[in-house]
């Protein structure tokens, strides 16, 4: 029996919904004609990740830190294009003065955010930025928004991407640990 | 290696000086404050802050409008901040995104304290190690006057040029410093609407 399989066994009930929000929140982010993305790579988001390299009406940037993907946020919509950023809680340290550039310049920004060091983790160096993570937003004037389930996400990412893109808002939605599930050592 | 006796002003104002379709994108400090010098324009985009952001954002714009050319110009200290970007950049390869670095070896915005290009780092050098195909150097104006050209030419990807000039602060040309304006009059100039 495979490591999977185990896991499978353990909890039946949540493989499907694991294996389908990211499919579904691509959906959302295709509906609300999201034609660039920028990320530094998780685990959280692979699955999001491929869907949109896959897609050739999507530009994908892989940046080397998650602040590059504010600047290319603002260029995209000078341009006319929305766009999304994905990056892991540690990421959102990394952004602080750079997001002086969205609110400034009142740029729609839509950030999905996983989040580490919250909900049975194992790495304590992930806990410090896990606690400060929506603080951190919050002193940037980024609102924040917070799903706990799959569904939960979902409906929050389509109200999260009309506040930005119709609104001109900046907005980080967080997706629970609890919700992807602690990384398995 | 003798100090180039380039003025920062003239070599803009020479960049710009057909603008045809460019799209600009400025990096904070004195590079604002040269391209503004060289006329205000509502494809200008100035940035104020958000220092290392300057190549992204040109990055970004390039991806949402490829039938345009954009143009980033920007500092030394700037693109020093930013030397991730240049990877990201190179990566995606856009054909229609040049960087230019106007280069006086200082941080001339907050006493012309000397930079790392000062201590000898070649940017240029920089950006062909990350993949820049076409990345160079130039110190006179005859090296400008092809960059000029080059802004007007095909391209098969994304290209980097630093031009070094003299260090020295030169008479401020301030442009607008709220951004929405400034933002809403770029995205007019491209037909966008705005709320």
């Amino acid at each position: 029996m495979t490591r999977e399989d185990v896991a499978k066994r353990k909890s039946p009930d949540r493989v499907p919904l694991a294996a389908e929000w990211p499919t579904q929140l691509y959906r959302v982010l295709k509906a609300a004609q999201v034609r660039q993305v920028s990320y530094v790579p998780d685990a959280g988001h692979s699955e999001l990740i491929r869907l949109f390299a896959a897609d050739p009406g999507v530009v994908s940037n892989v940046l080397t830190t998650e602040e590059e993907g504010i600047a290319i946020a603002t260029g995209a919509w000078l341009g006319g294009s929305r766009s999304v950023l994905l990056l892991q809680s540690s990421g959102v340290g990394n952004c602080v003065n750079m997001l002086s550039l969205v609110t400034m310049t009142r740029t729609p920004l839509l950030m999905l955010v996983t989040m580490r060091g919250e909900w049975a983790e194992f790495n304590p160096w992930q806990v410090p930025m896990g606690l400060a993570t929506a603080p951190v937003l919050a002193a940037m004037a980024i609102r924040v928004m917070r799903a706990e389930t799959p569904r939960d996400l979902i409906e929050t990412v389509e109200s999260a991407a009309t506040l930005a893109f119709e609104s001109e808002q900046q907005v980080a939605v967080l997706l629970s640990q609890r919700l992807l599930g602690a990384k398995k050592w | 290696m003798a100090q180039s006796k380039l003025d920062r002003r003239e070599v803009v104002a020479r960049l710009l000086a057909r603008r045809d379709g460019l799209l600009v994108v400025t990096g904070l400090g004195s590079p604002s404050y040269d391209v503004h010098a060289a006329g205000d324009h509502d494809g200008n985009y100035y940035l104020w802050g958000a220092m290392g952001a300057a190549a992204l954002v040109g990055l970004g714009l390039a991806q949402a409008q490829p039938d345009r050319t954009v143009v980033v110009i920007t500092g030394d200290g700037e693109q020093l901040m930013g030397l991730g970007g240049l990877a990201t950049i190179a990566v995606s390869n856009p054909q229609n995104l040049v960087v230019v670095v106007i280069d006086n070896n200082h941080f001339g915005e907050t006493g012309m304290q000397v930079s790392h290009t000062g201590h000898g780092l070649d940017l240029a050098a920089v950006a062909q190690s990350c993949g820049f195909k076409e990345a160079r150097m130039v110190r006179d104006m005859h090296g400008v006057e092809e960059i000029a050209r080059a802004l007007h030419a095909e391209a098969s990807g994304a290209r980097f040029f630093v031009i070094k000039v003299k260090p020295e602060n030169v008479p401020r040309s301030l442009p607008p410093r709220d951004a929405v304006h400034v933002k809403i009059r770029f995205r007019a100039h491209l037909g966008l609407h705005t709320m």
